[in-house]
């Protein structure tokens, strides 16, 4: 992905302004800003949710301002702050849904719970699962879905330290597919080891 | 259509009706209501046969499109956005999804309507001679009101006074259905059944469709 100037507006206030950033397949690159600095905006725009007030963004070699944009949302996986569960859903529903509209075997769903240790689980209404549990879900849908490029908003938050190592497998395993990372976080000193590359965002701008 | 977007649409309205089996709010809160909104009538104008004969269809047919607001003001509140983000990056196809929660919804609506019409036969003593006829007319009113529904829900997700707009969206688009509806069942055991209120039903659907499929790509782009 490549972005040269990107600005995002939301009515008259600038949330991100004269954005240069590019990460390569094979790379990780760690995002850090304090609360309210643009993290998760850019993260959107990245995973072609909200298209850019200025500048050129390009995605997996496509044009954010194309009507192509849309053609590439199944090659991303985006971890947001909260879970984006169905609560009336079991933890295998949830997850045979998603491989449904991917057009991913359904089988594939019980492998990738067993693979985030929710196997036990799978019965579960997500809405009587912690959010540690919901947040282990949404990791085992990216297993499942295999993204090229994966989006992680505060990969960390509600989940206990067993799980840290959880992410970094995920993080590796995207890698080992020449696919690329992002992760946005406040907590430097967890991410920083799984990332090849470092970035601040201040100010609405990022700073290498 | 592609084998991807009738599995999609399918994968859809199966996630709905599973939503719906296990919180049971349709099945178990909005059929019980209507059943006591119909038993509430002849207690209020009084248990006079002819009276309740007159009214009934036209009641059953009231209850029926309150019973399909209801359930489109529930779809916009079911989905947090983080849920139409992850379906959205999932690649859906928003006509399929449109497809996939109106098929849902009608399913619902159909069942409300079947329940609800035993109930009104059985309050009102409505005439069931030309009772085929509501194998035409059920499920036209059942996916008109399950298009605008799932049509409006879509528009008032992507505004801030979302859930508040859906009434006034659904309720005077709906009455070209409530009418239809009424009309081709009180027509049934006349003369003969007036064909053009049953058309009327059948453009309001197909045009209902038409404009669901052209708005679903920015509709989903605006929320």
């Amino acid at each position: 992905m490549e972005f040269e100037g990107v600005a995002v507006r939301v009515g008259v206030a600038t949330i991100l302004r004269d954005v240069h950033l590019k990460v390569e397949p094979g790379e990780s690159l760690g995002l850090f800003g304090a609360n309210g600095a643009g993290k998760t905006t850019l993260l959107r725009v990245i995973a072609t949710l909200l298209r850019p007030s200025g500048g050129t963004a390009r995605v997996l070699g496509v044009d954010l301002s194309s009507q192509d944009r849309f053609d590439i949302r199944p090659r991303l996986g985006l971890i947001g702050h909260q879970p984006a569960l169905y609560p009336e859903l079991t933890l295998l529903g949830n997850l045979e849904f998603s491989a449904r509209i991917a057009g991913v075997p359904t089988d594939a769903a019980i492998g990738a719970l067993e693979a985030v240790g929710l196997g036990k689980a799978a019965d579960r209404p997500a809405g009587a699962a912690s959010h540690g549990m919901q947040r282990r879900v949404e990791f085992a849908r990216e297993i499942m879905l295999e993204p090229e490029l994966l989006l992680l908003d505060e990969p960390h938050s509600a989940l206990d330290p067993s799980a840290v190592e959880l992410v970094e497998h995920i993080v590796a395993g995207v890698l080992e597919r020449a696919g690329a990372v992002v992760l946005v976080s406040h907590d430097v000193d967890r991410v920083a080891p799984m990332v090849t590359r470092t970035a601040e965002l201040a100010g609405g701008t990022v700073h290498e | 259509m592609s084998d991807r977007f009738w599995r999609q649409a399918f994968a859809v309205a199966k996630r709905d009706l599973d939503r719906e089996r296990r919180s049971g709010e349709v099945m178990w809160v909005t059929i019980p209501f209507g059943a006591i909104a119909l038993l509430l009538v002849p207690l209020a104008v009084g248990i006079n046969q002819d009276v309740l004969q007159r009214i009934g269809t036209g009641m059953l047919f009231v209850v029926v499109m309150l019973f399909g607001v209801l359930t489109a003001i529930r779809r916009t509140n079911i989905e947090t956005p983080e849920q139409r983000d992850a379906i959205a990056l999932l690649g859906i196809d928003p006509v399929a999804e449109f497809t996939g929660k109106t098929m849902a919804s009608a399913a619902l609506l159909l069942v409300f309507e079947v329940v609800i019409g035993v109930v009104a036969v059985a309050l009102y003593g409505l005439d069931i001679s030309g009772w085929w006829w509501m194998f035409a007319v059920m499920p036209l009113a059942a996916v008109g009101l399950a298009e605008l529904g799932t049509l409006s829900a879509s528009i008032a997700a992507s505004v801030q006074a979302g859930p508040a707009l859906v009434p006034l969206l659904v309720t005077p688009l709906a009455i070209p259905l409530l009418l239809g509806a009424t009309q081709t069942v009180e027509t049934v055991g006349g003369d003969g059944v007036n064909l053009s209120w049953l058309v009327l039903m059948t453009l309001v659907v197909l045009v209902l469709a038409i404009v669901g499929v052209l708005t679903a790509r920015p509709l989903q782009e605006t929320r």
